[in-house]
């Protein structure tokens, strides 16, 4: 192995299997890797600005805990890993923002059933990651606290709203990350980042401790430095929990098993509708680039057609809106959290809600409001409805002829710090290509495919069927083993 | 001009699982405020429901008893507002697809069975309680009734008469006592009901504006409550006004309805179906098996009482208004009537447990499981008036003694010398006594006065101290005063 041995080197900077190997043949300690992500947070995040909370002491704690299993040769894959999470997961005892001001106080007490997962399994937490505020955007620049930068240039947005945790990754802030994706939350930035994104299939990981935003589209995923540490991830926050009704009662399989295996006679769909006019002649260099690498490794493109995708934005914006607008009802001073105080109740409810949250918050509630609202619910909620359940019925159709799916992951790459930011709906199309994926419910993942003239990542999506996450596992894999991409790292 | 009113009745039931319907907390009433809550039921971040199989359970259950086709696939929906009891902004409750639908329930008004539609009953958490005490700028909320399992049982406007929405309230309550899915207490909230009401004119087809009646919070204000909302209504037509659809909220302190909110002020709850949980699906088979798990229904109980004892209507329906009462009863008739050779006089037995016993009871507000006699007491102290042992005047104080003491009648007739006087040389004694001591009467009598034959049958049994066999002291009595 080409590592550098000794506790100065770069640990940080490698992936899960590596550390795995130094750390079981006791080369590093636990507390190595931690420190050396600490000091790779100390040299780079006044610029990144990656987190909302770090959590030093914790991340000891569990260091010792975990070096105590590998010392009596207990050895798990995520044992002593530095992991990122997306600060909209429930933490016991760690405030959880959602990097929203109302919730600026919050400290959990409970954990979610992820981290429970995966604390179990002995990983270490690093902090809590910056996100769009609810998780609502595609930049982090609505989170409340403060905007992530892209470690690739600082100027630039890292993308979102899981934008904390691909940074976090691409600036080796961290080995491997949590995000949340409800349309494109983890693939748009992980494909601004240059790391891997994957949003599991509704239902495959647990959403119990997940700050929702719009429960019927939000999933949790592993934003990883490569493919193998996704599914190593995935083999850990995968699985039906008693306590979240809508996670599947589905086997979980060992999702590394699948890497390896060859794409030999693999029917890729390439979707007609997301090779449109207009799009960014680099992404679309890339994407053709990657696709004639797969037809190479044995794969077999043929075009496919998704007809509703046109109505695909519109449809989430009705959905997603109206289910946070009843989700986010919840923060109205009374239990916990901010509280600006008023003359009576409705005003201390109006006075907390307009100072708590920022205006793409206020702007979605408003909207999810309208769309439910009595005299407009058949026009906008439940029409809404019977588009979703047509595009479904596109990838069921889709699905039928072909094993995977493959379009650019974002239109664009990372567009740079304000440039859309008084532009919601320039905004909202920074979510196209992966909007119909949540949807229809299926898994989905973004992977490095090349870089713009100027040094900036572009990511490839592919998107699997129902709870075949396998395949796009496996396609990804082959695909990255026969590139270098994902090996670049950002200099910062 | 004469009017019909039309009523209709939201009825809401805790049910008594012993933990929440979406969470494992207890439902336990009276504890410490906010003992009762976890992240789940006080709408802390990120936190999810899971249904409890149990109350999915007694809302079929209900739904069977009350004829109601159950659904093979329903679900929740959010119904969104904001108050402060309700931590999460949402209540989740059924809408479009609720559990049950299209039943009906029999009521008996005035001898006569009117059935009454029920168009729905859905599933639903309960909301916390505001407490506004210690004065200040502040009040309290106490979340331990939060996420309690409700039923929301819809009738038909299908009630005329107040008479018919108490009846039809006596009956729902019986049902849900006897399945054991709510316990009925109106005054501590786990019945509650709200009352549609509007009035037409006697044979008009359409229905007039109806006014929502909240918060009768008693049995005894059913129809008072129904009573005052009528006349208001119908008043207010008779004055050449109009009835405005509003929601009025029951004042029993003063006896009136008031205006709570207007049309124009009514909530927009924006229902949407629950994304939090999956449909509802319930098998056939598990349908048939809670059907085939039901206890006998207060109407087939009834009529059964009717025919196996020879009971009147009105003592069965009494009977059979509590399980435990018609309980009681059964064990009672079944203990007397192995105790005996002949035919049991079962209304006889129906005349103490409806009479005496009630009585007893309801002075010291006792239901009938605290009722501190066993039915095979009734029983012995049946067979003493039987076999002449005592007088039915006695034995109602013996049975009040028994009720007080818990002791068998036996005992406290020997003890205290309550034997019957059926020696008619002492009963002939006493009576010639009677009769010399009151000549004037003996007078009255014999010129036609017979209704002063109580007046002897009193002294005697005076004299007595009513141990005397009143039969026979009739016949002497007779005898006598015919000189």
């Amino acid at each position: 192995m080409a590592i550098p041995k000794g506790p100065q080197m770069e640990l940080h900077t490698l992936g899960i299997g590596e550390l795995r190997t130094l750390l079981d043949r006791k080369e590093v300690a636990v507390k190595d890797v931690v420190d050396s992500v600490y000091r790779r947070i100390d040299a780079v995040e006044d610029r990144v600005r990656a987190f909302v909370t770090l959590t030093r002491e914790r991340a000891l704690e569990m260091a010792s805990e975990a070096q105590k299993r590998i010392d009596n040769n207990l050895s798990t894959p995520l044992l002593g890993i530095p992991l990122g999470i997306k600060d909209n997961m429930c933490t016991r005892g760690i405030r959880t923002t959602c990097s929203s001001k109302i919730l600026a106080q919050f400290i959990p007490p409970y954990e979610s059933t992820v981290t429970s997962r995966l604390a179990e399994k002995g990983y270490i937490l690093i902090g809590k990651t910056n996100l769009d505020e609810f998780a609502m955007g595609s930049s982090t620049e609505n989170s409340g606290f403060h905007t992530t930068r892209n470690p690739w240039d600082l100027e630039r947005i890292p993308g979102g709203s899981s934008g904390g945790s691909t940074a976090a990754v691409a600036a080796d802030e961290c080995i491997a990350a949590l995000g949340s994706d409800t349309g494109g939350s983890i693939r748009q930035p992980a494909s601004l980042c240059g790391v891997v994104g994957l949003k599991p299939t509704y239902g495959r990981v647990s959403r119990y401790g997940l700050v929702a935003f719009a429960s019927s589209l939000d999933q949790i995923g592993p934003i990883t430095k490569n493919v193998k540490d996704a599914a190593l991830l995935m083999n850990v926050i995968a699985g039906h929990d008693p306590c979240d009704s809508t996670s599947a009662p589905v086997d979980v399989p060992d999702f590394t098993a699948a890497l390896g295996h060859d794409i030999k006679g693999l029917r890729i769909g390439v979707p007609k509708e997301y090779f449109i006019k207009g799009m960014d002649e680099e992404v679309e260099r890339s994407l053709r680039e990657a696709l004639k690498q797969l037809e190479s490794l044995g794969g077999v493109p043929l075009e496919v057609s998704l007809p509703h995708t046109d109505y695909a934005v519109a449809t989430y914006y009705l959905l997603a809106t109206s289910e946070a607008s009843s989700n986010l009802a919840r923060y109205d001073g009374v239990k916990y959290g901010f509280r600006q105080t008023g003359k009576d109740l409705l005003e201390m409810y109006k006075n907390t809600r307009a100072k708590g949250f920022g205006s793409e918050v206020k702007r979605r509630i408003m909207l999810g409001t309208y769309a439910l609202s009595s005299g407009y619910y058949d026009a906008y909620y439940k029409k809404a409805q019977q588009v979703r359940t047509l595009i479904k019925r596109d990838f069921e159709e889709a699905f039928s002829r072909v094993d995977v799916m493959v379009t650019p992951t974002a239109p664009t790459p990372a567009f740079k710090v304000g440039e859309k930011a008084d532009d919601p709906l320039q905004m909202y199309l920074s979510d196209i290509f992966t909007i119909s994926v949540n949807l229809a419910g299926v898994p989905g993942i973004s992977i490095p495919c090349g870089f713009t003239h100027n040094g900036l990542p572009i990511g490839m999506q592919l998107i699997g069927r129902h709870f075949d996450e396998e395949t796009i596992l496996r396609a990804a894999f082959a695909y990255e083993q026969a590139t270098e991409w994902h090996k670049r790292k950002p200099r910062i | 001009m004469h009017y019909e009113a039309v009523i209709g009745l939201e009825v809401h039931a805790q049910m008594l699982t012993e933990s929440k319907i979406f969470c494992g907390c207890s439902t336990k009433f009276g504890s410490e405020p906010n003992t009762q809550t976890c992240p789940v039921c006080i709408g802390m971040p990120g936190v999810l429901p899971v249904l409890n199989r149990k109350a999915l359970e007694f809302a079929i259950k209900t739904g069977l008893a009350m004829n109601c086709r159950i659904s093979p696939y329903s679900r929740f929906a959010r119904k969104n507002y904001f108050y402060p009891d309700l931590p999460k902004g949402y209540q989740i409750s059924q809408y479009e697809l609720p559990i049950c639908e299209h039943g009906s329930l029999d009521i008996l008004v005035e001898g006569e069975t009117r059935r009454i539609g029920i168009t729905r009953i859905h599933m639903e958490e309960d909301a916390g309680k505001n407490i506004h005490e210690g004065g200040g700028n502040f009040s309290f909320v106490d979340l331990n009734r939060t996420g309690v399992p409700l039923m929301e049982i819809v009738s038909e406007p299908d009630m005329r008469t107040p008479r018919e929405a108490s009846e039809y309230m006596k009956k729902l309550r019986a049902i849900l006592r006897y399945l054991g899915v709510c316990d009925g207490n109106m005054e501590q909230g786990s019945l509650r009901c709200d009352a549609n009401v509007s009035v037409r004119p006697a044979g008009q087809k359409e229905f007039g504006t109806r006014a929502e009646v909240k918060n009768i919070n008693s049995f005894k204000f059913v129809e008072k409550a129904l009573e005052y909302e009528i006349k208001r209504q119908i008043r207010l037509l008779e004055e050449g006004g109009k009835v405005i659809q509003e929601t009025r909220l029951w004042d029993s302190s003063r006896g009136i309805t008031e205006s709570m909110r207007g049309k124009e002020e009514a909530h927009d709850y924006r229902y949407f179906p629950e994304p939090d949980l999956v449909p509802i699906m319930v098998e056939q088979e598990w349908i048939d098996m809670l059907k085939a798990s039901l206890p006998e229904l207060p109407d087939t109980r009834r009529e059964r009482l009717v025919s196996q004892y020879d009971l009147p209507e009105h003592d069965a329906d009494l009977l059979t208004s509590e399980r435990p009462l018609a309980d009681w009863y059964e064990e009672a008739a079944a203990s007397y009537s192995l105790s005996i050779s002949g035919i049991a006089q079962y209304k006889t037995v129906s005349n103490w447990v409806t009479g005496e016993l009630a009585r007893l009871l309801n002075e010291e507000n006792r239901a009938i499981e605290e009722c501190p006699l066993k039915p095979s007491q009734l029983a012995g102290l049946l067979n003493l008036i039987d076999d002449g042992t005592i007088s039915g005047k006695i034995a109602k104080s013996v049975f009040e003694e028994m009720y007080r003491t818990g002791r068998n009648a036996e005992d406290i007739v020997k003890e205290k010398g309550l034997v019957q006087i059926s020696d008619s040389g002492a009963i002939e004694k006493a009576i010639d006594e009677i009769i010399a001591r009151n000549p004037k009467e003996v007078e009255r009598f014999r010129t036609g006065d017979e209704k002063l034959i109580s007046f002897f049958v009193g002294q005697v049994m005076k004299s007595t101290r009513g141990k005397a066999n009143p039969q026979m002291v009739n016949e002497i009595l007779k005898k006598k005063l015919a000189g």
